[in-house]
């Protein structure tokens, strides 16, 4: 190469929001459907008739998602048709937001080798996801599950300058997403489109421009960004082929990039207001609303959980999920010691899903309850082995724990006397394991502490009884 | 004259004109690309009917998609000879004590002027727009004919107020219709530029009816107003882009009419497409289609929007001044079959006396052959000034 070239990139990330109902119906998100079609009533199969209505969670979702992005939340914000024919779009128009986007004029800041640097966010709109085509033999089914799926499109300004910046927004907004409830950004839940172009080092102004379309794996856009920067450069350095203004997808296989065809990309989409959907007002209320349940920022979360003295493998798996982080969060909030809190969480209770052949996703117990087990601990109430019955009980059957302790009778107080009493009466019971142990079998006392236990039921400090037990024997 | 696409009950009451929606029943706008169509529900106003007891006699053919004169382009009942439309008449002949249409492009007020009974397009967002088969979703609206202010009004209490359903839905619970309001003193204008549109027949209506609401105690007078023909040039283009747009999820692909032959996909769609509408349909699509592309948008459709709020400021300033408009509802008192080829050039210049209505979502009533306009949510002084024209005799 002769001369020095400029990577200048922009992103469009599409988001699929994690919602308990469609954007414009009440049908389940897809990730609710089993079979092709499940989710799908006459709004988002395009039947004449129905009308669409805003899902307000939505707004929210996206407006949390620019106060991540540190955007303008524009309080007025109204939807467009996009028109379009395509038999995965039910309607031939997808309802987006063109004119008055939701959030606009943000900026993130991304670490790379190279330094910190600003990207900035041009816009985020709402928009619902198309259906899918299924090809098989001489037939082509139509799913429509994934129809009016509600989707943010996070759109930047041409700020990255290498792949490794692509990647490493693309890895933060992904972890910002899924602490702060928006979007667990599975295997392809995130989808980009970049818009690329190279230039000589300094020009100011920008070189021909392509957008390689709709892709989802992070390797693939890196790949894809790196083989279309060395084509536009071999372009612009020998002229072996002039570049032009297109659209391009990526083939995963041969790791090359390839023109679409001109008709998908020389549409004019006759944006319109769409009449149906009134414009929304989010007024101060609702905004102070939003902002109060607005996350922590992933890196203030971190730096939070790290002074709590939580370890950084404890830290990536709380942050991990919003549901999990926000579990500890509660429980601290009511009187927990955090770093304990997350041991309870991250070791017991996901040991017990672990054997339960789940995930500590699937966790489903309630902050109160958490808490309330871990103060009977705390408080002495009840050990940690009686606690962690107490643990299953409450994963597995949904047990209230304090209402289990009573119906078990772990919660009864213990005193040194009455556990005194006990071990002296199983030591009266088992002349056989005494007498193996004052032989030498130390194994045997494990057999009288067992017994002490079973009788105990749980209360009382194993390590106290052990000590009594073992100063009873000699 | 087909009166019925489909009879449904011989005790039934109510009427329900094709382009609204009814469970298990076919639906099929009077257009062949909804050959077949039967709906998965009813739309709201049909079940707040129905839940009141009334009972539903069947579905009468309308034009296709609602965008002819009165209802003469309806697929597989086109009409000849003299027009006229098949609720209106049903409600004309005693047949049905009212019907229910929807008024987009005036094909409706029409029908009612025609056959000399009455009909109220009411105010935009007042009726659930919940299972109608929507073309011009910013300014169509669910309406209600009957032989007289009384029956409208009636039925209207009965079908209005908020729909969850309908995200155009204004909030309000429900509204009262009455058509005893007192009516001496009332300003009413006559539209001298909508006048001069009509035949001489239908300008003696319209004068005999200012006489009769002179008579009872209101005060008309004549005035110049040249918001209307702007008004419609604007609706059409509008009524034609959102028309193209919502008619364009009919396909061939989901359920309807599809083509027998095809190759691939874009031919399922053109030849679908190309038999399931009729030339009226896809001169609207065409039209609309224009309006919306890069080049026009600007020109056309932002602009038509500009002029929709000039027309809202303007109409609200005569009716600061008038408590009603009188205008003709329609340029004749009778209409002959025509040639589809001139249907869209004919309905844009009919639609001068309708489209106000539409564009900014105030009421229309159409009574006695004529039509009054009234400020938003003012139903009622429209209801009782045909009220008392209609009681004249008693």
């Amino acid at each position: 190469m002769i001369m020095k070239y400029e990577l200048v990139i922009g992103l469009e990330t599409h988001v699929e929001l994690e919602t308990n109902s469609k954007i414009f119906c009440s049908c389940g998100g897809h990730s609710a459907a089993k079979e092709p079609n499940d989710c799908v009533c006459p709004a988002c199969s395009g039947m004449p008739g129905m009308l669409p209505v805003m899902n307000k969670h939505v707004v929210e979702l996206a407006v949390t998602a620019g106060l991540m992005l540190n955007c303008n939340i524009n309080r007025y914000t109204t939807f467009d048709k996009k028109n379009y024919y395509y038999p995965d779009l039910p309607c031939a128009y997808q309802i987006t937001q063109l004119n008055h986007p939701i959030c606009t004029d943000g900026v993130v800041t991304i670490k790379t080798s190279e330094g910190a640097r600003d990207i900035r966010i041009k816009q985020i709109h709402m928009e619902e996801d198309a259906g899918k085509l299924v090809h098989g033999g001489s037939f082509s089914f139509v799913d429509f599950n994934r129809t009016s799926v509600p989707l943010i499109e996070i759109v930047t300004q041409p700020d990255f300058r290498s792949a490794e910046e692509v990647v490493t927004y693309l890895n933060k907004l992904k972890s910002m997403f899924r602490s702060g409830g928006i979007s667990e950004c599975e295997e392809g839940a995130m989808r980009c489109d970049v818009n690329i172009s190279v230039r000589p080092e300094g020009s100011e102004e920008f070189g021909v421009r392509t957008e390689i379309k709709n892709m989802s794996s992070f390797d693939a856009i890196d790949r894809a960004i790196r083989y279309e920067a060395q084509r536009h450069m071999d372009a612009l350095e020998y002229e072996i082929e002039e570049l032009v203004q297109e659209t391009r997808r990526f083939d995963d296989v041969s790791g090359k990039t390839f023109a679409m065809r001109n008709k998908e990309t020389e549409a004019d989409y006759r944006y319109f207001p769409d009449a149906n959907l009134m414009p929304i007002v989010i007024d101060d209320a609702w905004l102070e609303k939003i902002k109060a349940n607005k996350p922590v920022a992933v890196d203030e979360k971190a730096e939070e959980y790290r002074e709590a003295g939580i370890s950084e493998k404890e830290i990536d798996m709380l942050l991990a999920s919003h549901k999990i982080s926000k579990l500890l969060d509660d429980v601290v909030a009511k009187g927990c010691n955090a770093k304990d809190t997350a041991t309870w969480i991250l070791t017991d209770c996901a040991g017990i899903l672990r054997k339960e052949g789940k995930t500590l996703g699937e966790l489903e117990v309630t902050a109160d309850s958490l808490a309330a087990l871990i103060q009977m601990v705390d408080g002495g109430k009840i050990n940690r082995s009686a606690a962690r019955k107490v643990l299953i009980a409450m994963i597995i059957d949904g047990a209230d724990p304090v209402a289990y302790c009573k119906e078990n009778g772990l919660d009864r107080q213990v005193d040194s006397s009455m556990i005194e009493g006990i071990i002296d009466a199983v030591i009266a019971g088992n002349p056989q394991a005494v007498e193996d142990y004052k032989n030498g079998k130390t194994k045997a006392v494990q057999a009288l502490f067992g017994a002490c236990m079973k009788q105990l039921k749980g209360a009382g400090d194993p390590a106290v009884i052990k000590e009594i037990l073992e100063q009873k024997l000699k | 004259m087909k009166y019925y696409a489909e009879k449904l009950s011989d005790k039934g009451t109510i009427a329900v004109e094709d382009t609204i929606l009814m469970k298990d029943v076919a639906s099929c706008a009077g257009s062949r690309i909804l050959e077949g169509f039967k709906s998965l529900f009813s739309a709201e106003a049909v079940v707040r009917l129905q839940e009141k007891g009334y009972e539903i006699a069947g579905k009468t053919p309308v034009g296709e998609f609602g965008l002819d004169l009165v209802g003469e382009f309806s697929y597989g009942a086109e009409q000849e000879g003299t027009l006229s439309g098949a609720a209106a008449s049903l409600v004309a002949q005693g047949e049905a004590e009212a019907a229910l249409g929807v008024d987009m492009n005036g094909a409706t007020r029409r029908a009612a002027a025609l056959a000399g009974v009455d009909f109220l397009k009411p105010t935009y967002g007042t009726v659930s727009r919940y299972g109608i088969i929507s073309c011009a979703a910013s300014g169509e609206q669910v309406g209600v004919y009957s032989k007289d202010a009384a029956g409208v009004a009636k039925i209207m209490g009965v079908i209005a107020g908020h729909d969850d359903k309908d995200g155009t839905s204004l909030p309000e619970a429900s509204y009262d219709y009455v058509t005893d309001k007192a009516i001496s003193g009332k300003k009413v204008a006559i539209i001298s530029d909508l006048l001069k549109k009509a035949d001489d027949d239908v300008k003696e209506k319209v004068n005999a009816y200012a006489d009769a609401l002179r008579a009872n105690g209101a005060k008309v007078e004549e005035i110049s107003c040249d918001l209307f023909e702007v008004a419609n040039t604007a609706w059409q283009i509008l009524m034609c882009a959102e028309t193209c747009n919502n008619v364009s999820r009919y396909d061939g692909v989901k359920y309807g009419h599809r083509a027998a032959s095809y190759k691939n996909i874009d031919e399922l769609y053109v030849n679908s497409r190309t038999e399931g509408f009729n030339f009226l349909t896809k001169a609207v699509i065409l039209y609309g289609s224009d309006v919306l592309s890069k080049n026009r948008y600007k020109d056309c459709y932002d602009k038509s929007l500009r002029v929709r709020r000039v027309v809202a400021e303007g109409m609200k300033k005569l009716f600061e001044s008038y408590d009603a408009v009188l205008t003709p509802a329609c340029a004749k008192s009778a209409y002959e079959a025509y040639d589809i080829h001139d249907a869209f050039g004919k309905v844009f210049s009919e639609s001068v006396f309708t489209a106000a209505a539409n564009l900014i979502g105030t009421p229309a009533l159409v009574s006695g052959g004529v039509q009054l306009l009234g400020k938003h949510f003012d139903e009622s002084t429209l209801l009782s000034l045909a009220y008392r024209v209609e009681r004249k005799g008693e």
